[in-house]
C-alpha cells in the first residue's frame, strides 16, 4: 500500500506542478505579446467606431480588468484571486453574461460527449487492434488499411463527411445544434430525446477518429508482444494459449494506457473542431464565438478550463494505470 | 548512404507513400506554370457555381452555327426543363381529372406531356384546388407551350437613336456551336467558392502554401527538439532536469490550448503564413526532444563515443560525427511526422478562425473554414470542401506511410 501511495503522492505533486506553470503561461502568454495587450484588443474592438468616449470607456474597462497598470507581479495576484473566486469578468461578445455563466452553460455539453466518446473509442479500437493482431487473416487485411485511412482524416474531416452522409443526404439525424432549435432546456422527454438524437453524429464522429490511431497502436503492441520471448516460454511449458492470450493483451494495454494519457490533449483539440463543425453547444462553439468576437477574457478562461480538464483527465489515467500495471509496485517496493 | 536509400526505395509501403507526396509536389509545382490566375482572383459573381465547362452565351450567339439534326433533342430539352416537382404536379392533376395513376409515368416525357395536351383545361376547376395551385397550373401550361414550339429564338439588338429592338437574327433549335471555335470557354473542374473564385487554382495554391507551413513547422520543432534532446541526453547532469522538466511540461499541457493562445494574442493583421507556422514548430518539438534524448542517452557510453573523447574530440565533433548518424534515420522519421501534423494543426486553427491571416494567401484549413461558414456541407456544394479534406487526408496518408516504410527499415523488430 506504501508503494502506491508513493507513486500517487508523487503523481499529485506533478499534477500540481503543471497546473500551475499551465496557469502562469495562460497568464502570460498573451502579455508576453509585443505591445500593450489592451491597447491591442481596443483597437481590435473600435475597427469601426467613431465614437471616441466610447473607445475611452472600453479602454478604461479593459485597463481596469487586466490591471495594466499595476506591476507584473500585482498583476498575476489579482488574476489568481479572481480565478480562485470563479471570477473571469464579463465576457465582452455576451455582455452582459459573466464568462463564468458562459462557461458553465458550456462545459457540461464538452464534457458529456468528449469523455464517453473518447473512452468507447478507445475501448473499441484496442478490441480490434487485439482481434487484428491475434487472428490476423482477412480481419487484419480489412481492417488495418480501413484503420490507417481513417486515423489519416482529421477530426473536422470526419466530420463532415459524417454530417453530409447521414444528416444532409439520408436525413437521419440533424446537422446542428445540441437540441431541437425550438426547445428549452428542461427535463421532459421531448428534449432528452432531441439531446439524444443530436448527440449521435459528433459523437460517433470522434468516436470514429480514435478507433482509427487506438487500433493501430494497439495491433502493433500486440504483435510485439505476441513475438515476446516469455509467449514462446509459455508455449513450450504447455499453458493454454487462452491464458497466454489474456497475458499478452494485458502487458500490450499498458502502453496503451500511456499512450491515451498522453494524447488526450490532441484528441480533446480534435474533438473540439469537431464540435465547432456540429455546431455543438460545447466549449468548442464557445472558442469560436469568443475568437470571432474578439472576446478576450472569454478565451482566456475557456483555454484554462481545458487545460485544467485535460490535466485532470491525464493524472485520472495515471491513477489507474498505477494500480494496473504490477511493476510500478514491484519497483517502489526496491 | 547509397546502399539506405535502396534499402529504403525497397519498401512499398514507402514508395507507395512516397508516389503520392511527390504526386501531390509535382501537382503542386506544375499547375501554376499552366494556369497563371492568381489564386485569390474573384471571377464568379455569386457563391457556388457548379463544377463544369463554361461557355460564353455571347460568343456563341456570334459564333458561326451548325446545323445537326438529333432526334432526341426536343426530348433532352424538354426533359431538362420539367423538374421532378413539375412532373408530380402534372400527375396530381391528371389523377383528379380523372386518369388512373397505373397509366402515368412520371419518367416518360413524351407520353406525360401527351397526356397533358390532351386533357389539360384550363377551365376546369379541380375539386379542393386552392386559386394559387390553379395558377401554377396554368403557368406551367404556359411554359410547356413554349417548350414545345419548333420555331427558333430572336436576337435582336436596341437601335441606338430610336430604342426600339431591331431582329438580328434567329436561333434555330437544330443550331449547334462548336466549343472550340467560341473565343470564351472556361472550363471550372471544382466550381467556384463562396467568393466565385476557382476552387481548383485556390486549392493547388492552399497545397503549396500548407505544404511550406507543415514544412516550415515540422523543421521549426525538429530542430528545437533535437537541439534540446541532444544537450539533455548528452550533457546530462542539471541540463538534463531543466530541460526534462521543461519537456514534461509541455507533454500534458495541451498544444493545442498554448496555439489558440498565441495566435489570438499575436492578432489578425500580424499573422502570416509563415508566423503560424513558426508558432506551430515552437509547440511540437516535444516529442523529438524525448525520443532524442533517450536514444543518445544509449549512445553517450558506447565505445566508439568514448574513443572519441579520449582523442580529445570537441563536443561539437562527437555530435555531428558519433551521435547524429545513429538518430538520424529517427530524426527523419519525427521530421515527417511533424510535418502533417503541423499541416492538421493548421488547418484546426483556421477553422476556429484563427488561422493566417485571409488577404494574401490561401491553405487548406481558411478554405474549409470559409466553406464552413457559408454552410457549403449543407447546401451540399460538396466542391467546396471535400476535395480539401481529401487533400489533407491523402498528405498525411502518403506522410504517414513514409514514416511507417522507414520504420520498417531501421527498425528490423517491426517487420512482419
Amino acid at each position: 500500500m506504501k508503494a502506491y501511495r508513493t507513486y500517487f503522492l508523487n503523481k499529485f505533486l506533478w499534477f500540481s506542478i503543471t497546473l500551475v506553470c499551465a496557469f502562469i503561461l495562460n497568464f502570460t502568454l498573451p502579455r508576453l505579446m509585443p505591445g500593450d495587450p489592451v491597447t491591442n484588443i481596443v483597437s481590435r474592438l473600435a475597427q469601426g467606431m467613431s465614437n471616441t468616449s466610447g473607445i475611452q470607456a472600453i479602454y478604461e474597462q479593459y485597463a481596469e480588468l487586466f490591471g495594466t497598470n499595476k506591476p507584473m507581479l500585482e498583476q498575476f495576484f489579482l488574476y489568481v484571486r479572481n480565478v480562485f473566486r470563479g471570477d473571469f469578468g464579463f465576457s465582452f461578445s455576451q455582455y452582459p453574461r459573466t464568462v463564468a455563466d458562459v462557461l458553465a452553460a458550456s462545459i457540461w455539453w464538452t464534457i458529456g460527449l468528449q469523455f464517453p466518446a473518447i473512452i468507447v473509442g478507445w475501448l473499441i479500437g484496442n478490441t480490434l487492434g487485439a482481434l487484428a493482431a491475434y487472428r490476423k487473416g482477412g480481419l487484419d487485411r480489412v481492417l488495418m488499411p480501413v484503420s490507417i485511412f481513417i486515423s489519416n482524416l482529421p477530426a473536422f474531416g470526419m466530420a463532415v463527411i459524417l454530417m453530409v452522409i447521414f444528416g444532409v443526404t439520408l436525413e437521419w439525424l440533424p446537422t446542428s445544434g445540441g437540441y431541437g432549435f425550438d426547445l428549452i432546456p428542461n427535463f421532459s422527454w421531448n428534449f432528452i430525446g432531441s439531446v439524444i438524437v443530436h448527440y449521435q453524429l459528433p459523437f460517433w464522429s470522434i468516436v470514429l477518429i480514435t478507433v482509427g490511431g487506438q487500433a493501430i497502436g494497439m495491433r502493433s503492441m500486440a504483435i510485439y508482444e505476441l513475438n515476446a520471448d516469455y509467449v514462446k516460454y509459455a508455449r513450450f511449458m504447455g499453458i493454454k494459449d487462452r491464458k497466454i492470450v489474456g497475458y499478452v493483451f494485458r502487458n500490450a494495454m499498458l502502453p496503451q494506457i500511456t499512450g491515451l494519457a498522453l494524447s488526450i490533449g490532441t484528441m480533446v483539440g480534435g474533438a473540439l473542431v469537431a464540435e465547432i463543425i456540429f455546431s455543438y453547444p460545447g466549449l468548442g462553439s464557445t472558442i469560436l464565438t469568443a475568437v470571432l468576437g474578439g472576446d478576450y477574457p472569454l478565451i482566456s478562461a475557456t483555454t484554462l478550463i481545458i487545460t485544467l480538464m485535460v490535466l485532470s483527465a491525464n493524472f485520472l489515467i495515471e491513477m489507474v494505470y498505477g494500480i494496473l500495471d504490477p511493476r510500478i509496485k514491484a519497483a517502489q517496493a526496491d | 548512404m547509397k546502399h539506405t536509400l535502396q534499402q529504403v526505395f525497397h519498401s512499398p509501403r514507402f514508395v507507395f507513400g512516397f508516389s503520392i507526396f511527390a504526386a501531390i509536389l509535382l501537382i503542386v509545382l506544375v499547375y501554376p506554370l499552366i494556369v497563371t490566375d492568381h489564386p485569390l482572383a474573384i471571377i464568379g459573381q455569386g457563391t457556388f457555381f457548379e463544377p463544369g465547362i463554361y461557355v460564353s452565351v455571347y460568343d456563341s450567339i456570334g459564333s458561326a452555327p451548325y446545323t445537326l439534326n438529333l432526334d432526341d433533342a426536343a426530348a433532352n430539352r424538354i426533359g431538362s426543363k420539367l423538374n421532378e416537382e413539375d412532373r408530380l404536379s402534372i400527375k396530381e392533376w391528371l389523377v383528379a381529372a380523372g386518369i388512373s395513376a397505373g397509366e402515368i409515368d412520371t419518367a416518360d416525357t413524351q407520353k406525360l406531356l401527351d397526356q397533358w395536351v390532351n386533357n389539360y383545361d384550363p377551365k376546369q376547376n379541380l375539386p379542393g384546388m386552392t386559386n394559387a395551385k390553379r395558377n401554377y397550373f396554368i403557368r406551367l401550361n404556359n411554359s410547356l407551350k413554349g417548350l414545345l414550339e419548333t420555331e427558333g429564338a430572336s436576337i435582336a439588338v436596341k437601335n441606338p437613336e430610336t430604342g426600339a429592338l431591331e431582329e438580328t437574327g434567329v436561333v434555330k433549335q437544330s443550331d449547334y456551336v462548336n466549343v472550340s471555335q467560341v473565343p470564351n470557354v472556361r472550363v471550372l473542374p471544382l466550381g467556384t467558392d463562396n467568393f466565385g473564385r476557382d476552387v481548383l487554382t485556390e486549392l493547388v495554391a492552399a497545397t503549396a502554401v500548407s505544404l511550406r507551413i507543415g514544412f516550415i513547422a515540422g523543421i521549426t520543432a525538429t530542430l528545437i527538439g533535437l537541439t534540446l534532446g541532444l544537450l539533455a541526453g548528452y550533457v546530462g547532469g542539471m541540463v538534463d532536469d531543466v530541460i526534462m522538466f521543461v519537456t514534461n511540461l509541455f507533454t500534458v499541457i495541451p498544444t493545442f490550448v498554448l496555439l489558440i493562445l498565441i495566435s489570438f494574442s499575436i492578432g489578425q493583421e500580424q499573422r502570416g503564413a509563415f508566423t503560424i507556422a513558426v508558432v506551430i514548430g515552437f509547440t511540437s518539438w516535444v516529442w523529438t526532444a524525448r525520443a532524442v534524448r533517450a536514444q543518445v542517452i544509449s549512445l553517450r557510453n558506447r565505445d566508439h563515443v568514448n574513443l572519441s573523447k579520449l582523442s580529445g574530440h570537441s563536443l561539437v565533433h562527437i555530435i555531428t560525427n558519433d551521435i547524429l548518424p545513429y538518430i538520424a534515420s529517427y530524426v527523419i522519421m519525427a521530421l515527417i511526422l511533424q510535418i502533417s501534423s503541423g499541416i492538421l494543426s493548421e488547418a484546426g486553427l483556421s477553422i476556429l478562425g484563427l488561422g493566417p491571416r485571409t488577404t494574401d494567401v490561401p491553405t487548406l484549413g481558411l478554405m474549409m473554414n470559409w466553406a464552413m461558414i457559408y454552410q457549403a456541407q449543407i447546401l451540399g456544394k460538396w466542391w467546396a470542401y471535400f476535395p480539401v479534406i481529401v487533400v489533407i487526408a491523402l498528405i498525411a496518408f502518403s506522410l504517414n506511410l513514409m514514416n511507417t516504410g522507414l520504420d520498417q527499415v531501421f527498425n528490423p523488430a517491426l517487420r512482419d
